[in-house]
């Protein structure tokens, strides 16, 4: 410091000598002897010494106004002014009062403010003022986006309200539900904007073509309320399906190209939804917190951890301070006495029958959806007048049905299993998971038959088509001996239709979806408002307390409902190729569902007894949600990429296969040289070391990943050791460790003899050891548990031995092989300072 | 955004958004917030930073306070006098700390003011016995009390003094997968 301060004065000394010529060469000189000192002084001396200076160069300076500083000072100060801008940068999370950080802002921001405008002097002034006032608008418009953002959030008083009645866990369903919204939103936006509305404003209306119109034989029912139910009639032959979209590569005036933007939009709603969902993933990772063992802060995490602060109900609130002394009293018990040794055998067996008994409801439910689909296809040809509802609606009503009932049915089964209840809800939500998903694609499988047989049927309506043609136009040319032959004048009504398969399956997500809210809103309805409504009202005059007793009021089935909510997104994803409407729908839906499931929730549920949370963090169920969006990206590239569009409805009724409109506009609409770079980029030669790069990487980033793993419970091991080590030495108790005990009782003698090497061999699993000669103490990693001390090795000397003299000097890096010094009186085996 | 309001000038209003976790509409609701709590005494004008302060015992019955067991230690611990007054710069000090996006480092230094009852930067077994007896209402009996605290201790304390100071407590808590969730007030 004090050389700092000569510095300084000799530099004031030297600038009054030297102005005006040679300041410029003496200051670099200053500012190379203060980049030598350390850079803590620097940063808090700098501006020391500028202030001093600044005066000093401004005055003299004004004979040259333009290069009054050099390059030296410049960066130094501009250095300062970015700190400082840190500072203000990072003030909320500085824990200083109020109007400290109030002070410290103003301060740092009027230093800004005053040497950003002096930074400004000299080479590129206006460009540098440019750029500062740029950034300073960017920041108040991102400020001001961030305002409109949270003021654009909904729903923000009601999920406080349902935190403050049920807790955390609870309302992190309902802020799910309000993510999927946006979510959902957003890909609305996308789909009727780039798809549904071009169509409608700039194509062709309604009964002008074949595929936009009812067909003849259909058109008495087709304002019927119940074909219109089944999606059928002019619900089918309008925008909310596949099949009504015209394939004109262009349309309307801007010559918009709906089949480009129909393929895109499809496959971009994926991209977009993979990207939020990483995106969120990535943001609750570092939430996450560092993972630490699960038993290892058991009691510290119940104590300062356990209430809920959200709570502001005192009903809840009692409910909390129950649920928090069970838990207390379970932990205290289970730390007291060990765990029963039960009858393993009989364990083992029942977990293994109650999993097969699963796994055989899991294959009957498939099963069951199979034939069920297999029986709606032979219902589809007969008459739709011989058909009951039921029989009708026999697919979404079992698929339903199955949802409802299985999952109740799993917790029963699982109770032969006898988890504890946290591992128990993995393997309920891991079962439920199955269900869906083996529903879901069993029925896909069987859609899937449906669809090749459409497609066979279609090849001969198509030729037959042809030929029908083929005879007019030969008629027609034979009977006028011309051969200018004009379009033949049918209706369109009139004219013969293929199965047009994509409306076909789009009709079929629809159905499922509908029921699905069908089913879920009478689920709520009956299973939890009409159970309260008996519970409350029947009490009176029933033999035992209804309230406490047997159905009592439900609980909120937190895990059940945010898997429904994933799935139902799965659905969707799987759905909007084949009908754009199906996510307007799922909006209102969502909508709708927020309200109803929130008056519910505060009208017929009571607060959880018991709460347990399914995983660490809400990266679980972002887990599942991006495997499910995989999981449905899967069918529809497949069917892009694989089967034929319909000859005759669709935007890509006429191509090959539907990629095949990338290809064309490639070819046609682009410049020549983007399609060169696509035959390039495609062909195998490229994409096979790409591949084979990216293979390597993952590898790479792997391994890396691992050693950071490795040196971290590394550096966590040594942390227990040394805080052991620590608390030992405090205590002043006994090593516990028989081998310390040993080295302690031949230490005393003060004998320079190094221990005998009949100690046992170092145990395999050696966290630092380096070269040593004489088998040393290792870290014991025998038995987790507290009271087992784990000692330091030897060969890296603790310098932080209880001090009974002066610390020696330290020579040399600590490691090298040596023997234990049993130096005079020292302690507990631990050798004095390093002599080589 | 638009509509011109007269309680702060758009200096203070920045300069709170740059202090703490809130944005503009946020801080026009706390002061309304704050107003409510003693309407005679607290100015609708802040503009020119008048010196008010509100005690304890309104802030604690506010209802997003009301039913916490440790509603005096958190309105103690933000308060400058230790006593619990609370100007509104503390207010908004208090509830931008427990807000959703407050940072973990920060929100564990305030947890431990909060839970250290006897402020000597140090949370003792005395200081652990009074969280345990809030957190069960009591139920427990003096032995479980006794093991529950001895057992948090052993497990948090590192350097071995039989109390946890704020490093302890930090490492401790910033493992826990719960704190954020848990350590967080919404208004």
């Amino acid at each position: 410091m004090k050389v700092l301060t000569k510095c300084c004065i000799e530099g004031k000394r030297n600038i009054f000598n030297l102005l005006p010529v040679s300041c410029r060469s003496d200051f670099k000189a200053i500012m190379c002897s203060i980049r030598k000192l350390s850079t803590l002084a620097k940063r808090q001396y700098k501006t020391y010494i500028f202030l001093m200076i600044f005066p000093f160069i401004s005055s003299s300076g004004s004979e040259s106004d333009e290069d009054s500083m050099s390059e030296g000072e410049m960066a130094a100060l501009k250095e300062e002014v970015e700190e400082k801008k840190k500072v203000i940068a990072t003030l909320r999370n500085q824990p200083w009062r109020m109007k400290k950080r109030l002070v410290v802002l103003k301060e740092a921001q009027e230093f800004v403010e005053k040497f950003e405008g002096a930074l400004g002097k000299g080479k590129g002034r206006k460009l540098y003022a440019y750029k500062v006032m740029m950034t300073k608008k960017l920041i108040k418009f991102k400020r001001d986006f961030e305002n409109f953002k949270t003021a654009c959030i909904p729903w923000e008083r009601k999920i406080k309200e349902v935190e403050s009645h049920f807790g955390s866990s609870v309302a992190s369903y309902f802020i799910f539900l309000r993510w999927m919204y946006g979510l959902n939103l957003v890909l609305f936006g996308f789909m009727f904007g780039l798809v549904i509305l071009p169509e409608i404003l700039m194509g062709l209306p309604y009964g002008s073509i074949p595929r936009k119109t009812v067909p003849r034989e259909e058109q008495e029912t087709a304002m019927d309320y119940s074909v219109l139910f089944d999606f059928g009639g002019y619900c089918k032959y309008s925008f909310l399906f596949y099949g009504y979209y015209n394939n004109e590569p262009t349309i309307g005036v801007l010559k918009f190209r709906l089949p480009l933007s129909y393929l895109l939009v499809g496959v971009g709603i994926f991209g977009y939804s993979l990207m939020v969902v990483i995106r969120t993933m990535a943001r609750n990772a570092n939430e996450g917190g560092d993972g630490g063992e699960e038993g290892d802060f058991t009691f510290s995490w119940k104590m300062f951890t356990s209430w809920d602060y959200l709570i502001g109900n005192p009903e809840t609130a009692d409910n909390k301070y129950a649920s928090i002394t069970t838990s207390f009293k379970e932990s205290i018990v289970d730390e007291q006495e060990n765990q029963k040794d039960e009858n393993i055998h009989l364990r083992r067996f029942l977990r293994v029958l109650a999993n097969f008994l699963i796994v055989s409801c899991l294959g009957g439910s498939g099963y069951l959806i199979y034939f069920v689909v297999k029986r709606s296809q032979e219902f589809a040809n007969m008459k739709k007048d011989n058909l009951s509802w039921f029989e009708k609606n026999e697919v979404e009503f079992v698929m339903s049905l199955l949802g409802l009932v299985c999952p109740p049915l799993f917790e029963t089964i699982a109770e032969l299993e006898d988890y504890h209840p946290r591992i128990a809800l993995k393997w309920q939500l891991g079962r439920i998971f199955a269900l869906f998903l083996g529903n879901l694609y069993t029925f896909l499988f069987a859609l899937f038959d449906e669809v090749t047989a459409k497609l066979e049927s279609e090849k001969v309506i198509k030729n037959s088509t042809e030929w029908v043609l083929n005879q007019y136009y030969s008629n027609y040319s034979s009977f006028y001996n011309t051969t200018d032959v004009p379009p033949p004048a049918v209706h369109p009504s009139d004219v013969i239709r293929g199965p047009c398969w994509e409306t076909g399956v789009g009709i079929e997500f629809v159905k499922l979806i509908v029921s699905d809210i069908q089913v879920t809103y009478l689920t709520i309805l009956i299973g939890d408002f009409v159970r309260a409504v008996i519970v409350r009202f029947l009490n009176y005059c029933w033999c035992w307390d209804l309230e406490a007793g047997f159905p009592s009021y439900g609980e909120f089935d937190i895990s059940g409902n945010v898997l429904g909510l994933i799935f139902n997104q799965g659905m969707i994803w799987m759905g909007a190729f084949y009908a754009p409407g199906l996510v307007g729908l799922n909006v209102l839906r969502l909508l709708s569902s927020m309200y109803y499931q929130c008056w519910a929730v505060m009208c017929c549920n009571v607060p959880h007894e018991r709460v347990f949370k399914a995983s660490r963090s809400n990266n679980f169920y972002m887990g599942l949600l991006l495997l499910v969006l995989f999981l449905s990206l899967l069918p529809v590239v497949y069917t892009i990429m694989t089967l034929s569009p319909s000859f005759d409805c669709g935007p890509f009724s006429g191509q090959e296969k539907m990629y095949d409109v990338i290809m064309e506009t490639i070819e046609k609409d682009l410049p020549a040289f983007i399609g060169n770079l696509f035959s390039y980029a495609t062909n195998p030669g490229l994409i096979l070391p790409a591949v084979l790069l990216m293979v390597l990487a993952l590898y790479y980033l792997n391994a890396v990943s691992k050693a950071y793993q490795q040196a971290n419970t590394d550096l966590k091991k040594k942390m227990q050791m040394a805080r052991d080590e620590e608390k030992n030495r405090r205590n002043n108790k006994d090593s516990t460790n028989q081998v310390m005990k040993d080295l302690e009782d031949l230490l005393p003698n003060k004998s320079l003899i190094p221990p005998p090497t009949e100690e046992e061999p170092p145990p395999p699993d050696v966290v630092i050891e380096k070269g040593s000669k004489s088998p040393k103490m290792k870290p014991g990693a025998a038995a987790k548990g507290v009271n087992l001390q784990k000692d330091v090795s030897l060969a890296a000397p603790n310098p932080r031995a209880p001090v009974t003299r002066a610390p020696g000097p330290r020579k040399g890096p600590p490691g090298n092989a040596r023997g234990p010094q049993p130096g005079p009186g020292r302690g507990r085996g631990r050798g004095g300072p390093p002599r080589h | 955004m638009g509509n011109k309001q007269t309680i702060f000038t758009d200096e203070q209003l920045d300069a709170y958004q740059d202090c703490t976790f809130f944005t503009r509409k946020e801080i026009l609701r706390l002061h309304g917030r704050y107003h409510e709590l003693a309407p005679h005494l607290v100015p609708m004008d802040y503009t020119n930073d008048p010196d008010c302060k509100l005690p304890l015992a309104l802030i604690v019955n506010m209802p997003e306070l009301k039913e916490n067991p440790f509603r005096n230690r958190i309105v103690e611990s933000f308060s400058e006098d230790g006593m619990g007054n609370l100007s509104f710069n503390e207010f908004v000090d208090m509830f931008s700390v427990l807000s959703e996006t407050a940072s973990r480092e920060l929100k564990a230094i305030y947890a431990f003011k909060i839970y250290d009852f006897n402020v000597d930067n140090y949370l003792c077994k005395e200081d652990l016995e009074k969280t345990l007896n809030r957190l069960t209402k009591e139920e427990l009996t003096p032995e479980e009390v006794e093991l529950v605290c001895q057992k948090s201790i052993e497990e948090a304390d590192l350097d071995g003094d039989n109390k946890l100071s704020f490093a302890d407590f930090e490492n401790m808590i910033t493992r826990a997968p719960d704190f954020l969730s848990t350590f967080h007030i919404r208004i």
